[in-house]
């Protein structure tokens, strides 16, 4: 029998029986996602959107408390906006820029992350994970409305699963008993201790850091700013060796200690101790209520291969990170975004099952240049040996007076878009003197067009960007579509376009995935070349 | 490291070596060997920032790394 693992907040999709169960033939469908987190619900949204159909099975009926991930980078809102939430995401948010950075009472520096415009989105929002999973559900709703073939069962339980060679047979638990059902494609969003890796008795090894983290929501009425503060060795009692606030909406503010690995969870988590470290750091005088509180531990790894057959394994499940930079979620909105696309032109027959090795292949470059950011940070938040520690301290004494060593300071480098450099699906990267910033593999940058913004131009499908150049009326290759997007640098006086697209040179073609990554570019539109490079990027063709 | 690139100088570079070495020892006066090694340690940071060039570095901390493991196998 089923039964719950966490409270849930919002019950958003609850239990209710469906005719499959009772059925005596077993239900076969396209694609099955396991897991209604964020990631989850995005591929899911992405592969319905699409056309694919997708059912999404959950082991609760909705979100569980706790605000959990809370920072959500332009690349996300990127993403959300293309599919159809990222103003709603955006409206809620608070956005921020300024990060300070103290050691013991002063602080050392700060730092503001947009000082160029020229983009729709924020650099960062902090949002409560719980709003985010909400507006997706909102989305997948209106889409199912609409008629796009998705569903989402609550209380479905994954307990056992087999590998078919053409297709995934599974067994699912329910509050009225189990029924089976089978999938062509099975994705793995369910979680850093993903039962369906279990299952199939995959790996996930890596480094565990020793340390443990206090969270605690507080909602209160403050005048700190809208700003990320960040405390090496705070000076407030009983904070430990570091310190984060960081302002949610509603009211609601983020505050981590960093209390070492040697703790009682249970004790350190009793109200009055929580309560004690927080009335530290905000002063005596600040009302407030407790929201949420938690410990974690982290571990950086990842799994060897993010496919196994006809399964695969998006976001927590394939990889995990430490907090700091807000890579875990990003990141896995991230893989949704790759494999969606990648997923329903094999389920339509338009490429071959190879391209899904490279969702496999450029997701996990991704996950590596996470592991890498993130594990600088922790040695240098909390260093293992003497000799990182003298250095750590040096760096932090050099840099309240010496602009020079202020970029040595890691607290955590913010998720940046990850870029698919050397890998197989990129063509061509033949615009001689185009910047560097949208070279082939980077996801494209936004930039203003007349009233509006060059990324809300781009669709679902591929698109052939040109500016300033011959304008194609764009084809459909073996059935794949490309959609032509003419622009030219006259509809942006500020020089945005041209100095994020043609950089030297005078007229520039972009073939861009649908995933807004660059494929392939020129200086001049070449069919042959292009339709070539579409064949690259869709596992069609090798380069 | 490309041909024009000036490398990691390894002969004497140092004008008045024995002014120097007597100004850093002076640097460590009345300080605590953990004092002295955080001094060391800022000063390395200036240093190396001021160098700049990564190969440079990494040749430098090849060198320095050598010159323990001879210390250690004596």
């Amino acid at each position: 029998m089923l039964e719950a693992r966490y409270e849930t907040a919002l019950k958003l999709y609850p239990y209710a029986r469906v005719a499959e169960q009772a059925a005596a033939a077993t239900t076969r469908h396209t694609v099955v996602i396991v897991g209604g987190g964020p990631v989850g619900m995005a591929t899911a949204l992405d592969l319905a959107r699409r056309g694919t159909q997708v059912l999404v099975l959950d082991d609760h009926d909705g979100v569980g408390v706790g605000s959990r991930a809370i920072c959500f980078a332009r690349r996300t809102l990127d993403i959300c906006d293309r599919l159809g939430c990222g103003k709603r995401m955006l409206d809620k948010g608070v956005v921020w820029n300024v990060g300070r950075v103290f050691h013991g009472e002063g602080e050392v520096f700060s730092f503001d992350l947009s000082p160029e415009g020229g983009r729709r989105n924020p650099a960062f929002i902090n949002l409560q994970q719980p709003y985010v999973e909400r507006f997706l559900v909102e989305r997948v709703r209106e889409e199912a409305a609409a008629g796009a073939p998705i569903e989402i069962r609550g209380c479905n339980r994954v307990n056992a699963l087999s590998d078919e060679g053409d297709h995934v047979s599974l067994e699912v638990d329910t509050p009225e008993g189990s029924y089976r059902l089978e999938a062509d494609w099975l994705i793995a969003c369910d979680g850093a201790r993903s039962p369906v890796r279990g299952f199939m008795g995959l790996g996930f090894e890596g480094r565990v850091f020793e340390d443990n983290f206090l969270i605690a929501d507080v909602k209160m009425k403050a005048p700190f700013p809208t700003e990320r503060w960040f405390w090496f060795e705070p000076a407030f009692e009983g904070a430990g060796q570091s310190a984060l606030l960081h302002r949610q909406p509603d009211d609601i503010w983020r505050i981590d200690f960093q209390l070492g690995w040697d703790i009682d969870r249970e004790a350190e988590l009793a109200e009055d101790k929580v309560r004690a470290r927080v009335d530290a750091m905000l002063g005596p005088d600040v009302e407030y209520e407790l929201e949420w509180t938690s410990i974690y531990t982290f571990q950086c790894r990842r799994m060897d291969t993010f496919r196994a057959n006809r399964v695969l394994f998006a976001g927590d499940s394939a990889h995990q990170v430490s907090p700091f930079g807000a890579r875990g979620a990003n990141s896995g909105i991230q893989d949704a975004d790759n494999l969606a696309w990648k997923l329903d032109l094999v389920v339509r027959g338009l490429a071959p099952e190879s391209l899904l090795d490279s969702y496999s292949a450029e997701r996990s470059h991704g996950a590596d240049e996470n592991i890498l950011a993130s594990t600088r940070a922790t040695d240098f938040l909390t260093p293992k040996s003497a000799a990182s520690r003298l250095f750590r301290d040096a760096v932090l004494a050099l840099a309240r007076e010496n602009a020079f060593a202020r970029p040595l300071i890691n607290s955590g480098r913010l998720s940046v878009p990850c870029v698919y450099d050397e890998l197989p699906l990129n063509g061509d990267d033949a615009l001689v003197g185009g910047p560097a910033g949208t070279r082939v593999g980077a996801s494209c940058p936004d930039a203003p067009i007349g009233d509006g913004y060059l990324l809300a131009g781009l669709g679902d499908d591929f698109t052939l960007l040109t500016i300033d150049a011959e304008a194609s009326e764009g084809f459909v290759d073996d059935g794949i579509r490309v959609t032509p997007f003419a622009v030219s640098t006259a509809d942006d006086r500020s020089g945005t376009l041209a100095a994020r697209y043609l950089g030297e040179a005078s007229s520039a073609v972009y073939l861009i995935r649908p995933d807004q990554h660059v494929a392939a570019r020129w200086s001049t539109f070449d069919e042959t070349a292009v339709k070539q490079a579409l064949r690259i990027a869709t596992g069609r063709a090798t380069a | 490291m490309s041909a024009d690139a000036p490398g990691l100088i390894v002969t004497a570079n140092i004008e008045d070596g024995d002014g120097f070495y007597d100004e850093l020892l002076h640097a460590h006066e009345g300080l605590d060997e953990a004092a002295s090694h955080a001094l060391n340690a800022r000063l390395v940071l200036v240093l190396c920032n001021h160098v700049g060039d990564r190969t440079v570095l990494t040749d430098a901390l090849a060198v320095a790394r050598a010159a323990s493991r001879t210390e250690q196998d004596a």
